[in-house]
């Protein structure tokens, strides 16, 4: 690598059904929230990755032309990524690759999603009508989880719970349920069996944004910067005989690769937390085995011992994750953006003790797009 | 220092009204097809990154059916950007300047045959203000070059001379969709279709692809004799609000130009996203280009306009020629958005 690269500001916006502000307005907050925290000014910014997912989410085509302006990018590189549900982190690690080049400073990155504006529903059906959602697409696979791990059905339930207990502690979340529980998300309606109505994500409206800078930028910094150790992104067919959708090949290769970067051999002990990108309830234990967290037919135990709660061994979705606020194009980088606020320590009432290393997770398309990374405080910790 | 990245081998399809197969076999193709020719096997690709739009096949997420164009499995490293693929080649280069990986994969691809061009751009306008006016490209290109004639900067004499040309030099390009030798007077005798732009001043609607393939600087020699050199790729954007614009002008492109360094006294060849005739204008001029500098001998976009791949394809166009041996230094130039809101610049260099 040219450059070492880190990130020194974050910003979001409170996600929520429908943010009253318009999509310029809405990028601008995070993208301000984020230059305030690295006390940087739209000026010293050298170029702007910004990331969604389809433009038929909103109907705006190409929407980096008409929110040149809102981002300062006048007069500056700005592009955009769409990499289906992994785009989020896509974005972010395009980010730090334009820094890494050496090419550009600093540079902003913003993901976000105006869901409230278009009909999602369809959006995720191919702009067709009598579509069945994610859910419906995910459901068989989850079932073939469950039957190939023997996990018991509570585990959906309790990872409901958990994340929507996190969530609480979150302020941006959107859903911030204070009675849930497991009897709740079980009388809840079902969606696609197994998925009850509390183990699917809400449609949200939201943004979120990063600085990533250099080693020379971090010098700077008021606070402290999360070093991106590695990166990794993988795809894969999205449809092909004997194909594994419960643990895609592509998950795999992709945690390896950035495992390997990283210097990280053992992820469980190595990885302080996780912010995986669970939309639905099942995907926590499926990314855990997934991405070799565990070994496969355990994942559903790591969750079943309370191992993946704030206070647990491997901490997963502190900030309450998708499963309570889903934006999208803003979900895989808020993703990246909570393992970042993580190991800087100032994710607040969810801050998980003495974080170091976090990953920071997404995946789209039919699990066949996977984006990750993994930060830390230190910019060569050593592992043992 | 900045590592020495090359264009290694190209393809494109013709532009056509309309090609009766998919996006993804469109693409399949022109990769088979650069395989084939570097003797490479797909998994030896360190990185692939396309560029497409949903909105013209209109289906959300239509670009994850592209990736079977490439063929991934084994899993490949792969990205999307939802623009022209000259953004696509912007990022695969950068990617390589880190200096880990070395081949590149780039596409650019787009099918405007299933819908109605001028009825989907104008929701690249934001949607408050521009998009409920119905503002669409041709409009926007046609008070473009209103301010073009208003200025005296401009005839339409001017714009028929630039179509002329294009369509001429189109007759010896096997890709064009659209070419004839046809003269100045006879194109001035043609009704106004958005005046002052008559239909010629615009471009076809077509679909088509390109690829290309890069390397770093070791690789590249040992996967062709004549690598095209990338000297620098810059993109810079401008206000979306055209008040706030001066449309006779790209300050963009030379800010762009600028920070290349770009001489272009050198040039010998410069293949411009001209999709308006009076673009061309306004980009010779912003650019500083002489008349040492043949201006889009493939004819251009005007000729033929697959969208996501008319600006690749003229990264395409110059390093074929530099490849050629016709031209020692070329510009390819990327525009997106209405009236060259945004401007991607390529300069390619063949070995001393």
């Amino acid at each position: 690598m040219a450059e070492r690269a880190a990130v020194i500001g974050i910003g979001q916006t409170k996600y929520a059904r429908c943010i009253p502000l318009s999509i310029d307005g809405l990028v601008r907050e995070a993208a301000l929230r984020a230059l305030e925290d690295a006390e940087l000014t739209f000026a010293d910014i050298d170029a702007i990755v910004i990331g969604k997912a389809p433009d038929a989410l909103e109907g705006v085509m190409m929407p980096e032309l008409s929110l040149a302006d809102a981002l300062c990018a006048v007069g500056k590189p700005i592009h955009r990524v769409h990499t289906a549900g992994s785009v989020g982190a896509s974005t972010a690690i395009s980010a730090v690759t334009l820094v890494e080049s050496g090419m550009y400073d600093t540079v902003l990155t913003v993901g976000y999603e105006k869901q409230s504006d278009g009909n999602f529903m369809w959006a995720l059906s191919g702009g067709r009508s009598g579509g069945h959602g994610a859910g419906g697409s995910f459901a068989p696979w989850i079932r073939d989880y469950i039957r190939r791990s023997d996990a018991p059905e509570h585990i959906g339930w309790k990872v409901a719970v958990k994340d929507r207990l996190n969530g609480l502690k979150n302020p941006y979340a959107h859903l911030h349920l204070e009675d849930i529980s497991i009897e709740k998300v079980k009388e809840s309606p079902m969606l696609w069996d197994p998925l009850h109505f509390l183990e699917s994500c809400p449609s949200s409206d939201g943004a979120a944004a990063m600085v990533v800078t250099n080693a020379a930028g971090t010098k700077r910094a008021p606070r402290p910067p999360a070093w991106v150790l590695a990166h990794a992104k993988r795809t894969e067919f999205t449809v092909f005989p004997g194909r594994d959708p419960v643990k895609p090949a592509a998950g795999v290769d992709c945690a390896e690769a950035l495992y390997k970067k990283a210097g990280i051999t053992d992820p469980r002990r190595q990885i302080d937390c996780a912010e995986l990108y669970v939309p639905f309830s099942w995907f926590e234990p499926m990314w855990l085995e997934g991405h070799l967290i565990c070994e496969e037919g355990e994942g559903w135990k790591m969750t079943d011992s309370g191992a993946t709660e704030i206070g647990g061994d491997f901490p997963v979705n502190m900030s309450g994750g998708v499963l309570c606020s889903n934006a999208i194009g803003a979900s895989g980088m808020v993703r990246c953006l909570e393992a970042v606020n993580q190991v800087r320590g100032t994710a607040g009432d969810y801050q998980v003790d003495g974080a170091r290393v976090a990953l920071g997770h997404a995946y789209g398309g039919a699990s066949n797009y996977f984006a990750m990374w993994i930060v830390s405080s230190d910019p060569n910790p050593s592992f043992d | 220092m900045a590592e020495e990245i090359a264009i290694v081998a190209l393809a494109q399809t013709p532009s056509c009204r309309s090609y009766p197969d998919t996006e993804p076999s469109l693409i399949m193709g022109l990769v088979n097809q650069i395989l084939a020719e570097t003797e490479l096997d797909r998994h030896e690709i360190d990185f692939t990154i396309a560029g497409s739009s949903d909105y013209l096949s209109g289906s959300p997420f239509s670009f994850i059916a592209n990736v079977d164009g490439f063929g991934a499995w084994p899993p490949v490293y792969e990205s999307h950007v939802e623009m022209d693929g000259a953004w696509a080649l912007f990022e695969a280069y950068v990617r390589l300047q880190c200096g880990d990986i070395d081949l590149a994969l780039i596409a650019g691809s787009g099918k405007s045959s299933p819908g109605t061009p001028r009825d989907i751009f104008p929701l690249q306008a934001d949607p408050y203000v521009h998009a409920p006016l119905g503002l669409d490209p041709v409009s926007v290109a046609g008070l473009q070059a209103r301010a073009l004639l208003d200025a005296g900067k401009a005839t339409e004499r001017d714009f028929a001379e630039v179509v002329s040309r294009s369509r001429r030099d189109a007759l010896s390009n096997p890709y064009a969709q659209v070419a004839k030798d046809i003269s100045v007077e006879a194109l001035l005798q043609e009704p106004y279709f958005a005046s002052p732009l008559r239909k010629h001043d615009l471009p076809p609607i077509s679909d088509g692809a390109a690829v290309v393939l890069i390397a770093r600087g070791k690789r590249a020699r040992e996967l062709c004799d004549k690598p095209v050199w990338i000297r620098g790729i810059d993109h810079r954007i401008e206000s979306h609000y055209l008040g706030l614009r001066d449309l006779k002008d790209s300050p963009s492109s030379s800010l762009a130009a600028r920070n290349l360094g770009l001489d272009a006294g050198s040039l010998d060849v410069a293949e411009l996203c001209v999709r308006y005739s009076p673009e061309e204008i306004v980009l010779r001029q912003a650019l500083g280009l002489s008349d040492r500098t043949r201006i889009n001998p493939s004819g251009g976009p005007l000729c033929g306009h697959p969208v996501m791949a008319t600006g690749l394809i003229r990264v395409v166009e110059v390093a074929r020629r530099i490849r050629g041996g016709e031209a020692g230094c070329g510009l390819a130039h990327a525009a997106s958005g209405p009236a060259l809101q945004q401007n991607l610049l390529c300069i390619m260099e063949g070995d001393a």
